[in-house]
């Protein structure tokens, strides 16, 4: 029983304690005190690389996105607690919902960060089965109709997702049988890896079809994307800025993976196909339909969710691109990211609660009415639309030169599409933060709501100006 | 790990009639037009996925898999059925039900969607044991199939019988594998179970919301609110 195990007992512990508090108002701060937990022991993790542990992969490229993940699930626990006060007074959630949500809270971090260490490629399945159900349920609390049917797409594409996810990793299993044998070492990471070489590159193929098309729809690649928009508009904030990154993180984590496998077999001449092409394509698809489709959003969190689909194509196309460098960046990409669209979601989140709707036309002006709070959201919308000197920008300059200097035919579709979804983003800041200010009908937030916001915002202008040396290290040796 | 059996080893004949048969029910599954005649058909497919992870086991020699087998027949050929009927009884819709194709089409289609899956598996696998492409060509029949009827059918307890008959799919995909480990099995028995819950609430409150289970109605969100 090593250390790295605490960062799945934390969220387990913490979610059966909330299961069993019926106060939301002790529940509230449970849950923040779990999360910080979790985030603390998500810490201890880069030590334990390379440590052999029976059920974990404990390597950089995971490590990584669980301190991240862990981190996200902190911040946005500590923006939940003024979210939830507000929704209680407005009688949007009661307290027997608080419990669930506060439940299936720590089961979707736990799960996604067990998705990401496990070992076994099992595992990380029901893992990401599990953490779709905790989303699904908590997607659908306010129960509107307009919740309900976001769910319930959330639930039947995910669902149909995650079946051919399972078929790919049987497929998997058939192709590294041969070499490895009966039993979980054909099903993991860290003896599939190794051996990948000599598996059976045709069967691979056949599995990374089935994987690609599993896992894609979970990062909401285009054209399985459809669930997202929904699930973002219609459920509580604070799990649209959970969801908006982790999520399609641990999607995309898996696909890096299998990338990695398929270029091994590839290079061995084991008859795998390159694994980049359906990568890239899929990515560009996403960020060209995503780009177009912001313009004639009238809902503000639909809005940022195609943005969210932009960007996961973003990384998807970075990895796809290969080498190091190009994956390099699109992990770079992704945490930025991650922490960029977090940050906008909580601060659309105060303001839509502040101004009693999410669209446009009720979202206006809030530099002039709420300063601190335009203010926060015009900087997250302009990280989030890459514009110098936040972190985005270094990342999409990366993926940019180094399309032009390995695909230069491709880099015209994808600069315009970043170029449509950015100019799109800056036009709708200008409505959402300048202008006349609409009216309010809910509670301004207090002094101190922004500071998740605050601590995000931050670490996304340090990693694009003056990247901590063993940030990159550590970065670097995950792009490997 | 090759296992040398071919046309005419009873173990061969009877997985393929196995497989066979619950393909033939998951066309079933795309013309039945009554909502009680569709869930009867997805119990019988489970019963037939059931005798062919058993059968597995027994060729195998592998015992996990009959643990597979009774949990296909408890929850899948036996409960899940018996809840579908009450949901079907207490929302009174057991009548008829609509389907999006008509009968021909959909028949072609599924027709078209098992020679893709032959063609994609049978060339791609050679190097694999006869009988476990074969029975995962069968497999991958039924996982389309159950797509199929997802997108056939326009009433959410029909589609929800797609999604868990593609579920067939994917546990004779797993148990034609060689000495797959458990943790396919269980988490699918898992997924059954909490998949159907969760559908078991949505049921409800999708008609308490509309006021009806037709997933047409689900069409308020995508037009985007003003």
């Amino acid at each position: 029983m090593t250390p790295s195990y605490l960062v799945l007992i934390a969220p387990a512990l913490t979610a059966a304690v909330l299961a069993s508090v019926p106060s939301w108002r002790l529940g509230v701060w449970i849950n923040c005190a779990g999360s910080a937990a979790t985030f603390l022991a998500a810490l201890l993790l880069p030590w334990q690389v390379g440590r052999p542990t029976a059920f974990l992969l404990i390597d950089p490229l995971g490590v990584y996105l669980s301190v991240l993940t862990a981190f996200v699930g902190m911040t946005t626990s500590w923006f939940s607690v003024g979210y939830v006060r507000v929704e209680i007074a407005r009688r949007r959630l009661d307290r027997k919902r608080l419990r669930l949500y506060h439940a299936m809270y720590q089961v979707f971090v736990g799960a996604m960060l067990l998705a990401l260490l496990s070992d076994n490629l099992g595992v990380t399945w029901v893992a990401i089965e599990a953490a779709t159900i905790a989303a699904v349920l908590v997607v659908g609390l306010p129960r509107t109709a307009e919740a309900v049917e976001a769910s319930w797409k959330f639930f039947l594409i995910c669902g149909v997702g995650i079946a051919l996810a399972l078929f790919g990793t049987i497929v998997l299993y058939l192709a590294a049988l041969p070499v490895l044998g009966p039993g979980t070492a054909a099903m993991s990471w860290s003896t599939l890896l190794p051996a990948a070489a000599r598996c059976d590159g045709a069967v691979l193929n056949l599995a990374f079809v089935f994987l690609l098309l599993g896992y894609g729809t979970k990062a909401g690649l285009a054209p399985f994307h459809a669930w997202m928009p929904d699930a973002h508009a219609e459920g509580p904030t604070p799990v649209s800025a959970v969801l908006a990154g982790s999520i399609l993180n641990v999607a995309l984590c898996v696909l890096l993976r299998l990338r990695g496998l398929l270029a091994a077999n590839e290079a061995a001449g084991g008859g795998a196909i390159p694994p980049g092409g359906a990568l890239m394509a899929f990515g560009l698809m996403s960020v060209l339909m995503a780009a177009f489709s912001l313009w004639p959003r009238r809902d503000v969190k639909r809005f940022f969710a195609f943005s969210s689909i932009e960007q996961s194509g973003l990384t998807a196309f970075a990895f796809g691109l290969g080498g190091p460098v190009a994956t390099f960046a699109g992990l770079l990409h992704m945490t930025l990211h991650t922490l960029a669209k977090a940050s906008v979601f909580q601060c659309v989140g105060r303001a839509s609660q502040l101004k009693g709707g999410q669209t446009f036309a009720e979202i206006g002006g809030l530099m002039v009415s709420h300063r601190m709070l335009g203010i926060t959201l015009g900087i997250s919308v302009i990280a989030v639309a890459a514009l110098p000197p936040l972190g985005l920008f270094a990342s999409e300059f990366l993926i940019g030169t180094q399309t032009i200097l390995r695909m230069p035919w491709l880099a015209l579709p994808l600069a315009l599409g970043l170029l449509v979804g950015a100019w799109a983003l800056l036009a709708r800041l200008q409505s959402l933060c300048l202008g006349a200010p609409t009216p309010d009908r809910g509670p301004a937030p207090d002094a101190l709501a922004l500071l998740p916001v605050w601590l995000m915002l931050a670490a996304v202008l340090v990693l694009g100006i003056a990247m901590p040396v063993p940030v990159s290290d550590w970065l670097r040796m995950a792009a490997r | 790990m090759t296992h040398h059996i071919g046309f005419g080893a009873l173990s061969y004949d009877l997985a393929h009639l196995l497989g066979g048969t619950a393909l033939v029910l998951s066309f079933a599954l795309l013309y039945q037009r009554r909502v009680s005649a569709v869930v009867n058909t997805y119990a019988l497919q489970a019963l037939v996925v059931a005798a062919a992870a058993a059968w597995q086991g027994w060729v195998q020699n592998e015992p996990q898999l009959y643990l597979t087998a009774l949990i296909a027949l408890v929850a899948k050929a036996i409960i899940i059925p018996l809840a579908l009927h009450g949901i079907i009884r207490r929302l009174e819709i057991h009548r008829s039900i609509e389907t999006a194709f008509g009968v021909f089409p959909s028949m072609a289609v599924g027709v078209l969607l098992v020679v893709l899956a032959i063609l994609v598996v049978l060339p791609t696998t050679l190097n694999a044991a006869t009988l476990t492409r074969e029975d995962l060509a069968t497999a991958l029949s039924v996982v389309l199939l159950g797509l199929l009827t997802m997108i056939t059918r326009r009433n959410a307890p029909t589609q929800v019988v797609g999604f868990f008959s593609l579920e067939n799919g994917l546990i004779l995909a797993a148990v034609g594998v060689t000495g797959m480990p458990m943790v396919v099995e269980l988490s699918t028995a898992f997924l059954v179970l909490v998949a159907f819950t969760v559908f078991g609430l949505f049921f409800f409150r999708i008609r308490d919301r509309l006021g009806s289970l037709d997933t047409r109605r689900l069409d308020l969100v995508t037009e985007e609110p003003r």
